[in-house]
């Protein structure tokens, strides 16, 4: 009675159906500037206490330039906080039962989590732009052609869009909104923190030094900082590596935990 | 062509347990086309998670559930394309407005665009929502909102409604135009299956009840039937607990028939066809025995009185509903 419908079809359908998702997701932030407007100020506020509070003593022990150091790491800790905004939406959509309106309409399974994670990383670009803008009028010049730096943005929202997977999947287990950002926040500091972002990860003790230097956050920093100023762009492979093994991981389990929340 | 007497909703022996807590303990429903079945009960008796088990929005424990023919954990996307589901806390987004609403629902359904439009402005005119239209739904009074919510749930053109506690938190006159716009839904050939705590709403609407308690159907039948086993109206006494055996002895007695006693407050209540006949009947009869009632009252049978007439107990208050339907698991 009921024909299956064709592979290209059904394609076609979930992207249809991702579409109004991420189209739903972005008038949010449209209706709610103030979303847009506070998680644009917390990363300029990082940028800026960085540049000045620090910015003398490296600059003077280092002999560089710190804001051309500094953007690159503002850069990626921006995309990753703002990773933290996806599992708060999602617990409210869950909480507030639009997640079982949807999960009553004949769409595609997959399109409530892409479309949140979509719509975000829409949202992270916007940000991690700016943060690129002030930055430049801080001071910062990138050595590289345009084609770089847009690899360098890139790169930068490539891997927070994996990242928001990992989010997304801790809220999908936690469920409540507090308790996930501050698991978030868990994760997200010492991910920024003990990384390549603000200091040079020589002058860390040696025990941190292992971490700092092998994780994922660090190479995606070296990887922009090798695309936007010159140097070799190892880095820049291994973090798509990086971000392929989280999407790798993280979309499956959180499409298994949403298909199994009530 | 189908005829007017099949089946739409087939519920066997469905059970969902959360935990310790029987949230379905073996619900058997049969809801035929073009009906508005009511599923009554207090907070908590297992009315949400049984939509919810219709609506593919959990999966049961065991049992079974079909919407013409097709079961609900089987072939979910099948059921979907069958149902309309309206909530009770009104899932409407409080940042897209009303008409933004029924487009997006819309092209979920995956109705082509310029139909999706027609039906969206059609949506908002029956629900008396054009003049609202552009605005988000945040600016909306609760009535608003549960209009939106249920036109979203028409857009796709559903055969089967779900409707949970459709009326909950609504004034009187916003409740009896929502009343209309359901008859009328029923009237154009959908078959409906709600779910309420009033009494009043069950009998206003519904063409079968079953009545459910700690995740079981305790009594059901047609509402004319139901009502009819509960008599018409409730005549309740309260007397000083020294007499109170004496004063039921009576009451039985003047009424002819068996009388229930409140476990909380010792009311004895018994039914009748003429309550306040009744009521006159058993006063002096009391006083006859020199019982001074210390409180008396005449009502038309509540959902507390048929939970009394039915389960014996009164209807308990429970807050557990919204974790055992919506919380995680």
């Amino acid at each position: 009675m009921q024909s299956k419908p064709s592979i290209i079809s059904s394609i076609g359908m979930t992207l249809s159906d991702i579409g109004a998702i991420v189209r739903r997701n972005l008038m949010r932030f449209k209706r709610t500037p103030e979303i847009v407007i506070f998680s644009s100020i917390q990363p300029l506020m990082f940028l800026l206490l960085f540049n000045f509070v620090f910015g003398g003593a490296i600059s003077a022990s280092s002999g560089g330039s710190y804001i051309n150091f500094l953007l690159p790491g503002i850069m990626a800790q921006t995309a990753l906080f703002s990773t933290l905004q996806t599992p708060i939406a999602l617990v409210a959509d869950l909480d507030k039962g639009a997640i079982d309106r949807f999960r009553s309409l004949p769409m595609s399974r997959v399109a409530v989590l892409a479309g949140r994670t979509f719509a975000d990383a829409i949202r992270m670009s916007f940000i991690v732009f700016l943060m690129f803008i002030f930055g430049t009028i801080l001071g910062f010049r990138y050595q590289a052609g345009g084609g770089k730096l847009v690899a360098a943005l890139a790169l930068v929202v490539f891997f927070g869009y994996a990242f928001s997977w990992l989010t997304a999947t801790l809220g999908l287990y936690i469920r409540n909104a507090e308790a996930v950002q501050t698991a978030g926040f868990l994760f997200v500091f010492p991910l920024t923190f003990a990384s390549s972002a603000f200091v040079p990860v020589s002058t860390m003790p040696q025990w941190l030094q292992v971490f700092a230097r092998n994780q994922p956050v660090t190479q995606l920093i070296n990887g922009v900082r090798a695309l936007m100023l010159g140097g070799p762009t190892d880095a820049v492979w291994i973090t798509i590596a990086w971000a392929i093994g989280l999407l790798a991981v993280f979309v499956p389990l959180a499409i298994y935990k949403f298909d199994k929340t009530v | 062509m189908k005829n007017t007497n099949e089946a739409v909703i087939v519920v066997k022996k469905l059970k969902k347990y959360f935990g310790d807590v029987k949230a379905l303990d073996g619900i058997d429903l049969h809801v035929d086309k073009g009906k508005i079945y009511g599923l009554l009960g207090p907070n908590g008796a297992g009315k949400t998670t049984v939509v919810r088990a219709l609506a593919t929005l959990l999966v049961p424990d065991s049992g079974t559930a079909t919407i013409n023919g097709i079961d609900v954990c089987e072939h979910p996307t099948q059921v979907r394309r069958m149902i309309g589901l309206a909530g009770q806390f009104a899932a409407v987004d409080d940042f897209l407005t009303g008409r933004e609403t029924l487009m997006m629902v819309a092209r979920l359904y995956h109705v082509p665009k310029a139909e999706a439009k027609k039906r969206t402005e059609d949506l908002l005119k029956r629900l008396n929502l054009e003049e609202a239209a552009d605005r988000v739904a945040k600016t909306y009074s609760g009535g608003m909102r549960r209009r939106l919510d249920l036109g979203a749930s028409l857009v796709g053109r559903p055969e089967v409604l779900f409707l949970d506690e459709p009326t909950t938190g609504l004034d009187p006159r916003t409740r009896q135009e929502l009343w209309q716009l359901i008859r009328e839904l029923v009237a154009e050939g959908r078959t409906l299956l709600l779910t309420t705590q009033y009494l009043e709403e069950a009998d206003a609407l519904c063409d079968y009840i079953s009545i459910i308690d700690r995740g079981k159907v305790v009594k059901a039948g047609t509402t004319a039937s139901l009502k009819a086993s509960l008599g018409r109206d409730v005549v309740e006494v309260i007397v000083a607990e020294s007499h109170h055996a004496q004063a039921l002895e009576i009451i039985q007695k003047v009424a002819a028939c068996k009388a229930t006693v409140d476990e909380m407050n010792q009311a004895i209540s018994v039914r009748a066809a003429k309550g306040a006949d009744m009521l006159i009947k058993v006063v002096s009869a009391l006083e006859k025995a020199n019982i001074k009632p210390r409180d008396l009252s005449v009502h038309r049978p509540s959902l507390d009185d048929v939970f009394l007439a039915v389960t014996g107990k009164k209807t308990r208050p429970q807050a557990q509903k919204t974790k055992t339907s919506r919380g995680k698991k």
